[in-house]
C-alpha cells in the first residue's frame, strides 16, 4: 500500500473545488485533491495517488517511469483494483472497454 | 498500453553490480537496511541479494504499517465493531490480520459489518449513506496514509457528520528507525530511505541520521535500477568515510516533502507519548492521536476501548525477524505453521512483510535481475 498510482486529471469537479476525475488506465474515479492545495493542479496534470488522495504533481514522463515501476513490481492490477475501488461504486465513470486486465 | 515486460535498461543493472562490488571493501562486512516494506517487496521479487557480494547484507526494516501494528489494537478495534449498527472499515490488508479471537474477515463470517474501503474518504461516504449507522474508520499507515486520514477527519468535521469517527494507528518512521539504532543488538552501516513517506516528510527528517549517529541514508526508488543505486550512493559515502541524506528518488521525492500534507496532520493529530510496535515494544512518541478538538471524531475518545495488550505468539519470531536480527526463514514457524494462506504473525499476511515477500519469492525462485542481468 505505499505504492503511488499515476494518474492523469481528466475532468475538475464543479461541484467540490477539492475533486476531480482522474483516469489511471482508462479506470475513471473521483480523487481528492486536497494535499496539494500549495500548488493546485488543473486539468491535464498528472498526479500521484494514494489511497484515493492525490500526493504529488508530477510530469508526465514520471507519470510513466511510475506506471512502468508498478509493473515490474506485479502490482498494476491490485493498483487499478484499487483505484476501480475508489468512490465505492462509480463504474459510469468508466472509459468503455478500458481499464481491463492488460 | 503495455508499459514493459523487461527490466530497464539491464546493462545499467549489471554496472550497478559491478559498482557495488568494486565499491564494497572485500574486509568489511556491510549492513544496510530498507525501511520501506515497498523496497522489501521489491528486493525478494527480483532477488536482489544475488547481485551483492556477500558483505554487503540487507537488512529488512520496520516499514510495514500491517506488520508492525500489535495484536491488542486489532483486538480493540474489533471490540467496537460488537456495538449494533456499527461498520468497521479498512483497507483490504486488514482483512486477515489475525487478532486474538479471529482476523477482521473472520469476524465477518460470524455477522460484523465489515467494509473494504480504498480510501478513508469513502469510509467517510459509507457514513454519509447509512445515517443510522456508526461507520469506523480503522486507520493504519505512516506518513504516506496519515494525510489522508486527517483531511477526512477535517471534512467529516466541517460537514458536521456525527457517525463517523477514526481508530487511529498511524505510526511515524523516524522514531522507529532511531529505536532500531539504540538496540544493542544492531549495528547498522546506512539506510536505503523510504520513497513514499518521504514525499509528504521530505529529506530533512533524517539528517540526524547522518548527523548525530554517522550513517548514510539515500531515499531511493522503488525499481531495482534505484535501489542498485541507492546502494551504490551508500557504498560511496561510507567508502569516502562521509554521511550525507542523499536523494535518489528525485523524481518523485521533493526535499522538503508536500507542506500541506504536513499542515493537514498537525491540524488533526498530535503525537502519542508512546506506542506499542509489534517487534519492537514501547516507543516514545512514535505515533499520532487525534486531537481534543476532533474527539467526537476519534472512536478512542468517544467509545470505551478495552486497551488490550497482547503478546504475539511464543512460538512466532516475528520480533526477531522485524528487527532484522533472524531471517525470515530461521523463525521457528516460518513456512510450516505461519504461511500467507495461515498467517500467525503479521510479517506473513501483507505481501510487503517480509516474510510473505520471502516465501513468495524465495521459496519460488522467479525470474531474478541477475539473470535478466547476465543477458
Amino acid at each position: 500500500m505505499c505504492l503511488a498510482i499515476p494518474a492523469k486529471i481528466v475532468e475538475m469537479d464543479p461541484q467540490n473545488a477539492h475533486l476531480a476525475v482522474v483516469d489511471v488506465v482508462g479506470v475513471r474515479r473521483k480523487v481528492d485533491l486536497g494535499l496539494l492545495q500549495d500548488e493546485p493542479p488543473s486539468r491535464g496534470d498528472w498526479v500521484l495517488v494514494h489511497v484515493g488522495f492525490a500526493m504529488s504533481k508530477i510530469s508526465e514522463a514520471e507519470a510513466l517511469d511510475q506506471m512502468r515501476t508498478l509493473c515490474l513490481l506485479g502490482e498494476t492490477e491490485a493498483a487499478l483494483q484499487e483505484v476501480r475501488g475508489y468512490g465505492l461504486e462509480n463504474e459510469e465513470l468508466d472509459q468503455p472497454g478500458q481499464g481491463r486486465k492488460q | 498500453m503495455k508499459f514493459v515486460d523487461e527490466f530497464r535498461a539491464p546493462e545499467l543493472i549489471a554496472k550497478a553490480g559491478e559498482e557495488i562490488r568494486r565499491l564494497a571493501d572485500a574486509n568489511r562486512h556491510y549492513r544496510i537496511m530498507e525501511v520501506c516494506g515497498g523496497h522489501t517487496h521489491a528486493i525478494y521479487r527480483f532477488g536482489l541479494k544475488d547481485l551483492l557480494p556477500a558483505n554487503v547484507e540487507l537488512i529488512h526494516g520496520p516499514g510495514c504499517p500491517v506488520c508492525v501494528l500489535p495484536m491488542g489494537r486489532i483486538d480493540d478495534g474489533l471490540s467496537l465493531a460488537a456495538e449494533p449498527n456499527f461498520i468497521f472499515a479498512a483497507f483490504g490488508d486488514m482483512m486477515r490480520v489475525p487478532g486474538t479471537h479471529g482476523s477482521p474477515l473472520e469476524y465477518k463470517a460470524r455477522g460484523m459489518d465489515f467494509r473494504i474501503v480504498y480510501s478513508p474518504a469513502d469510509a467517510l461516504k459509507l457514513a454519509r449513506s447509512n445515517p443510522q449507522k456508526h461507520v469506523m474508520f480503522f486507520a493504519i499507515g505512516f506518513e504516506t496514509t496519515a494525510p489522508s486520514t486527517a483531511l477526512t477527519l477535517m471534512r467529516a468535521k466541517a460537514e458536521g457528520l456525527c457517525n463517523f469517527s477514526v481508530f487511529c494507528n498511524h505510526v511515524t518512521i523516524i522514531p522507529a528507525i532511531r529505536a532500531i539504532l539504540d538496540s544493542p543488538d544492531m549495528r547498522l552501516d546506512g539506510f536505503v530511505g523510504p520513497g513514499h513517506v518521504s514525499t509528504v516528510i521530505g529529506c530533512r527528517p533524517y539528517a540526524w541520521i547522518s548527523g548525530d549517529e554517522g550513517k548514510p541514508v539515500v531515499v531511493s526508488g522503488f525499481e531495482p535500477l534505484d535501489i542498485l543505486q541507492s546502494i551504490v550512493m551508500l557504498l560511496r559515502q561510507l567508502r569516502r568515510g562521509e554521511a550525507h541524506v542523499e536523494n535518489q528518488y528525485k523524481r518523485v521525492v521533493p526535499w522538503e516533502g508536500n507542506r500541506a500534507a504536513l499542515r493537514a496532520m498537525g491540524e488533526v493529530f498530535e503525537l502519542r507519548p508512546y506506542f506499542e510496535w509489534r517487534g519492537l515494544g514501547f516507543i516514545s512518541q512514535s505515533a499520532l492521536k487525534i486531537r481534543a478538538s476532533y474527539a467526537q471524531w476519534d472512536a478512542e475518545q468517544r467509545f470505551t476501548v478495552p486497551g488490550v495488550r497482547v503478546t504475539d505468539p511464543k512460538a512466532a519470531q516475528c520480533g526477531e525477524v522485524l528487527k532484522g536480527v533472524l531471517k525470515p526463514a530461521q523463525c521457528k514457524l516460518f513456512g510450516r505453521e505461519c504461511t500467507p494462506e495461515q498467517p500467525v504473525g503479521a510479517l506473513m499476511v501483507s505481501s510487503e512483510g517480509s516474510c510473505a515477500a520471502y516465501y513468495n519469492y524465495e521459496h519460488r525462485k522467479p525470474v531474478t535481475i541477475a539473470s535478466a542481468a547476465a543477458i
